[in-house]
């Protein structure tokens, strides 16, 4: 069985940071491998340890600067890397249809019968490429997969979806399928020494449009955003200020005129 | 009957119509305001009857109900919808953005061939569509206009009030020609997670701690501090998700609701899955470095500063 995992790079923001028109500047940006995806990768390499898949293939869109984080996927156990990028990429806003687009490419020609994603982006948060994924390649899907067992002779996953508010759904999936994986599924491993070593000898595919049968105009989304800016704060909250001792004595009053004492 | 601005798509789990369902009416009446059109309903699977009872508030102008299957099923609600999108012909289509919800709207827009934006904290429709909707961990807001004559958009709980008032609207049966025999995923259950030996939604005060907390060692002090102010701890999503504390400790929305008389958040950011769980304290106290963090904005005290520098002081203020 092989198991594809798609990974991206995203952009973390700190506690200052200045929005210049629609995107926040760039040097005010850090970026990092999605955490969400650090859990769907950990999942991929489970299953090649466990004798269920015979080849994971890490798959990102995202700019030369993001092999940085592809290579973490190599150096936790993906066999090698896919990714995909273009100077029209970089221009566009990519919605959930053009990601789709550019995953399907991809998946044609490397005929998964799995694919784990993150449930979400931590930047754009949209949560919703992995199931629009499964409906145009023809896959079965489960989104917000917090269990899995996969039983490769029956052609099935076994899962557990979270729901809102401390319930669980058991579901049965046909294979294949893709899974948006939550955190809290396993715990992700740190790369060793060793990992991080081999992953410089693995390999990345790069491939730009051409590459995957796409043009230019397949990227043109139907989303722009025309306005970024920060929110205004609705606090009416008292802050209170000092030096450690004095705020935690004043901290103290209140919780007591709360009633809280032990 | 006319054809409907907003095609809006109710939830319920076990019997229960979810408060999303009645939050995405009142979204939904605005934008067929704006549109200027009706606003539809559709609700699919289980008791129907009863749930389109329920829905039946001010401003509804039409239900659908579509009685197959039981419970939540992903190809059940997609078939579904596409049918009820082909038969009214809605401009909109307005989802939850619930764990069901994105386990079939992206589906849903895909196959339709419709934009969708996702998480939608506020629409408005003038001549276009836009959405906003939050980026970066809430740190930023971007609206987002959406080309197109048709769309589909989730909407984010708890940011519109629920429909209220009863309504007029005509209920019919509507067969969508979907069969739950036929999906690829099957629901074999549920189970309810995390009822351990503390139920923190009983306690009147939670010491609630966050990644601020950094290492697992660094936890005692948080029992420390909730020993000595007789409180219980709690916990946002991370400090489970690393192990550190069981399912049953988490607030929010995957884990418990909580509405205690005062809600201690130490080292907790705020990210809105997790005031969705603790928002009901009756008192907010958030102690948090980054002067920014979310939490601050729903908090009745804050303190801008060093947990660890905070809390070994306040324990010692209490023992």
């Amino acid at each position: 069985m092989k198991v594809l995992v798609t990974v991206k790079e995203v952009a973390e923001v700190g506690d200052d940071f200045a929005i210049e028109g629609t995107e926040i500047a760039e040097s005010d940006l850090e970026y990092d491998l999605n955490e969400w995806d650090d859990y769907a990768i950990e999942a991929g390499v489970r299953l090649a340890e466990d004798g269920i898949a015979d080849e994971v293939v890490a798959l990102t869109i995202g700019p030369e600067r993001s092999e940085e984080t592809i290579r973490m996927a190599l150096a936790k156990g993906a066999d090698r890397a896919v990714r995909v990028w273009d100077d029209a990429i970089a221009e566009a806003f990519l919605d959930v249809d053009t990601k789709v687009d550019l995953l399907e490419a991809v998946v044609d020609e490397e005929d998964p019968d799995l694919v784990l994603t993150g449930v979400q982006a931590a930047d754009d948060a949209f949560g919703a490429t992995g199931v629009a994924l499964a409906d145009r390649i023809g896959f079965e899907h489960a989104a917000v997969v917090n269990d899995l067992d996969l039983d490769a002779d029956a052609g099935v996953a076994n899962v557990r979806r979270e729901l809102e508010g401390g319930v669980e759904e058991l579901t049965e999936v046909d294979v294949p399928a893709v899974l948006t994986v939550q955190t809290g599924i396993n715990e992700p491993r740190y790369a060793s020494l060793r990992g991080i070593r081999q992953a410089q000898r693995k390999e990345i595919a790069t491939k730009d449009l051409a590459d995957i049968g796409l043009s230019p105009d397949d990227v043109e989304g139907a989303l722009t955003v025309t306005n970024m800016y920060e929110p205004e704060s609705e606090s009416d909250a008292e802050i209170i200020e000092g030096d450690p001792g004095e705020a935690a004595g004043r901290l103290a009053e209140v919780l007591r005129e709360k009633g809280v004492d032990a | 009957m006319a054809d409907p601005a907003v095609l809006a798509v109710a939830e319920h789990r076990r019997g229960e119509l979810r408060e999303i369902s009645l939050e995405l009416l009142t979204a939904g009446r605005e934008l067929a305001d704006a549109i200027g059109g009706e606003l539809h309903v559709a609700v699919v699977s289980g008791d129907v009857e009863a749930h389109a009872d329920s829905l039946n508030r001010e401003g509804v102008d039409a239900i659908h109900t579509v009685a197959v299957g039981e419970e939540f099923d992903h190809s059940v609600y997609q078939g579904a919808v596409e049918a009820l999108v082909d038969a009214h012909d809605p401009t909109t289509l307005l989802l939850p953005n619930s764990v069901n919800g994105l386990d079939y709207a992206p589906a849903v827009a895909e196959s339709l061939g419709v934009p969708l934006v996702t998480d939608a904290i506020d629409v408005a429709y003038d001549d276009a569509l836009t959405v906003t909707r939050e980026q970066y961990g809430s740190k930023v807001e971007t609206t987002i206009e959406v080309d197109g004559d048709r769309f589909a958009i989730t909407i984010r709980g708890g940011e519109w009030p629920a429909a209220t008032g009863a309504g007029e609207a005509t209920i019919e049966s509507f067969d969508a020609a979907v069969d739950p025999g036929e999906s690829g995923a099957r629901v074999q259950g549920y189970e309810e997670v995390g009822d351990g030996d503390v139920d923190i939604a009983d306690a009147d005060v939670l010491v609630s701690v966050g990644r601020g907390i950094e290492e697992e060692e660094n936890l005692e002090l948080i029992f420390d501090l909730a020993e000595a102010m007789g409180a219980t701890v709690s916990s946002s999503r991370p400090i489970v998700d690393n192990g550190w504390l069981p399912k049953n400790r988490q607030v929010g929305q995957s884990g418990k609701v909580v509405t205690p008389d005062v809600y201690l958040a130490v080292g907790i950011s705020g990210a809105v899955q997790h005031v969705a769980g603790m928002k009901g304290a009756e008192t907010i106290i958030a102690v948090n470095t980054d002067p920014n963090a979310p939490i601050f904005d729903i908090a009745d005290y804050g303190i801008v500063g060093d947990l660890f520098e905070i809390v070994p002081e306040l324990i010692d203020d209490f023992e």
